[in-house]
């Protein structure tokens, strides 16, 4: 089977062997003379420009999930699939002045984290390792997403098994070599990588948007045969080319909650502290929407796909379908093979440098909240980034695992669920940029309220396409909390405001009884440090402790 | 490599003070691609794509355009004093 595609796996391993060689070089690319060190290892020593940041933290926000998840979701229920496009609109102006502050005040302390940055502001290693922790989890189904998309390749291929083993060998060999190069170059790795993933995806996707639609008969009888398609399947009462009176709410819930999460998650934060100052941030904002463009059109390919009468291949249960393929089908059998090849491995390597990224920030997670904190209070530089490079190399078995062990039918519910709890670390890394309002007892008690009431909703949601009856979406009806509706909300908003809700209340409750708030560990002028300040990034001294001295 | 050259001194005159009335422009593109009456309707198409479709990659580049506009607006040695 695997044969008849023998071009396009040709094109495709070559290519991602080519990129693994960069990986791997990339530990000598702009290096220091010292790599043991986290800033420098993590971090790629906080140094990256405006076009780096640029591809870095593009090539780490649109992953292999955009280019596999949006446009089967896309494929099958139609524009609520779109939500992607808004989400990826507002984020950039909601975080343009947010990062800047968390830039600042990191580089002044030598944060690596988020959970570094609440330790000190709110005095608490409890609150830290709280944000530690849910990053962590969040973290793990994203990088396991990145593995479903090389497989949904993978399979378009031929490349697959009998047994569960021979089934996986690819991916693992896959995540092995990555494993391999993340451990020695570190961020600078998927940040060289990150060039050649990019620059592959703008030209699969400019070809496949200027010359699919003239095969298919122009955009607008795309979009008429994927209205005729979901006239016709009448199952599902919320498809269709636009959004019916039902699921409006929960479509601009979802753009607005997910965008809150997404610089919320640890691996978006460490591309934007790898920057070299406030400007290259600022510029990134205006600038990285470029991508939300293309994310628009590689959605639409759902309904070329359609239009072209791709038939996703069948799922790991008999008589399912795995919508994910739906897209590398496509290209099969609209593009030749060594077109297909380019498009896979872009695919692929999509899927590599967000998952690296992903992997560094978890693993720097590990070592400065969880190993420093508790573990190994005087770790020396040197330590923490071995500790950070053998944690990496844990995370991405985990992620494999999850991949080998679980039925990845729907990957984007995975990452939904993923959003709703990394949302609830909102009010003490975002708010707590602003204000120290909150108390640290009042934050730790709202984030257990909103974990709560999120993953009970969750559990909630049956799915009727992969019958499931719990986890099986992110659209909680209003009915169910008593409404006369048949309206649905994203769950991550509503568990988000109930934890603001009960983080105010427990604040005011602690305020009355006189329960000690700690000591904040920065100061105002923090938030505005630039690059060139004496006291951004210090040199010998950068690292000193998790909660430095704040100098006078 | 590093934010090297500490000799610079970094006097309050060089750091950019966050405030500016600029940055309330940029709820424009946070609110209005979230208004679902604008852009939820087939008619008028454009280039055969339904009004759903094209309005919102529009706001592309009303958010990009917002984000340039108050980037310049406040940059430190621009309109900011």
């Amino acid at each position: 089977m695997w044969r008849d595609h023998l071009t396009e796996i040709i094109v495709f391993t070559t290519l991602f062997l080519l990129v693994s060689v960069m990986g791997f070089v990339a530990a000598r690319w702009r290096a220091p003379r010292d790599m043991a060190h986290l800033d420098e290892w993590g971090l790629g020593g906080r140094s990256f420009g405006g076009w780096i940041t640029w591809f870095l933290v593009g090539g780490d926000l649109y992953t292999a999930y955009t280019f596999v998840a949006v446009p089967a979701l896309v494929f099958g229920a139609g524009a609520m699939g779109f939500f992607a496009v808004p989400y990826t609109i507002v984020i950039y102006p909601m975080v343009f002045l947010v990062l800047c502050r968390l830039w600042s005040v990191s580089h002044r302390h030598g944060f690596v984290t988020p959970a570094d940055f609440v330790r000190s502001r709110f005095d608490s290693p409890v609150l830290a390792l709280v944000v530690a922790v849910t990053g962590i989890v969040a973290t793990m189904p994203y990088i396991a997403l990145q593995l479903v998309g090389i497989e949904a390749v993978l399979k378009t291929m031929g490349v697959t098994g009998e047994s569960a083993l021979a089934r996986h060998l690819p991916i693992i060999i896959a995540f092995a070599i990555l494993a391999a190069y993340t451990y020695q170059s570190g961020l600078r790795a998927p940040a060289l990588i990150a060039f050649v993933k990019d620059t592959l995806i703008y030209v699969v996707i400019l070809v496949a948007v200027l010359w699919l639609p003239q095969k298919l008969g122009g955009w607008g009888s795309i979009f008429d045969a994927a209205e005729a398609k979901f006239q016709a399947t009448a199952q599902n009462p919320n498809d269709g080319i636009l959004l019916n009176a039902n699921n409006q709410l929960q479509y601009v819930t979802l753009a607005f909650g997910s965008a809150l999460a997404l610089f919320l998650y640890p691996h978006s934060i460490t591309g934007v502290l790898a920057s070299r100052n406030r400007d290259v941030i600022k510029r990134n904002m205006s600038a990285l929407p470029a991508y939300s463009l293309v994310l628009g059109l590689i959605a639409l390919l759902g309904y070329m796909a359609i239009a072209a009468g791709v038939k996703p291949l069948p799922g790991s249960t008999p008589g399912s379908a795995d919508a994910n393929t739906v897209v590398p089908v496509l290209f099969d059998q609209q593009f030749p093979d060594w077109f297909a090849g380019v498009a896979y491995a872009a695919i692929g390597i999509g899927a590599l440098v967000p998952a690296a990224i992903m992997s560094i920030a978890a693993a720097n997670l590990f070592t400065r909240n969880i190993y420093k904190e508790y573990l190994k209070r005087d770790a020396s530089p040197a330590q923490e980034a071995n500790v950070s490079k053998i944690t990496s190399l844990v995370v991405k078995v985990g992620a494999v695992a999850c991949i080998v062990f679980l039925d990845p039918q729907f990957s984007i519910d995975l990452q939904l669920i993923g959003g709703v709890i990394i949302l609830q670390t909102l009010p003490a890394v975002a708010l707590g940029l602003y204000t120290r309002w909150f108390h640290r007892g009042a934050l730790i008690a709202g984030w257990a309220a909103g974990m709560g009431l999120g993953m009970w909703m969750l559990y909630q949601i049956p799915n009727p396409a992969t019958k499931r009856a719990h986890f099986g979406g992110s659209a909680f009806p209003l009915s169910d909390f008593g409404f006369d509706t048949k309206k649905t909300i994203y769950v991550g908003i509503v568990a988000v405001l109930v934890n603001l809700l009960v983080a105010a209340l427990v604040t005011l409750a602690l305020r009355a009884a006189k329960v000690d708030a700690g000591r904040d560990g920065t100061t105002p002028d923090d938030y505005f440090a630039d690059e060139g300040d004496p006291r951004v990034t210090p040199g010998p001294a950068r690292d000193a402790d998790a909660a430095p001295e704040p100098v006078a | 490599m590093t934010a090297s050259e500490p000799e610079e001194p970094g006097s309050a005159s060089s750091r950019a003070k966050d405030h500016s009335p600029w940055n309330w422009l940029l709820f424009v593109p946070i609110v209005v691609p979230l208004i679902p009456v604008f852009f939820n309707a087939d008619a008028p198409r454009v280039f055969g794509f339904p009004r759903f479709y094209w309005l919102q990659l529009a706001y592309i580049l009303l958010g990009v355009t917002t984000t340039t506009l108050v980037y310049r607006l406040t940059k430190r040695r621009g309109g900011d004093r």
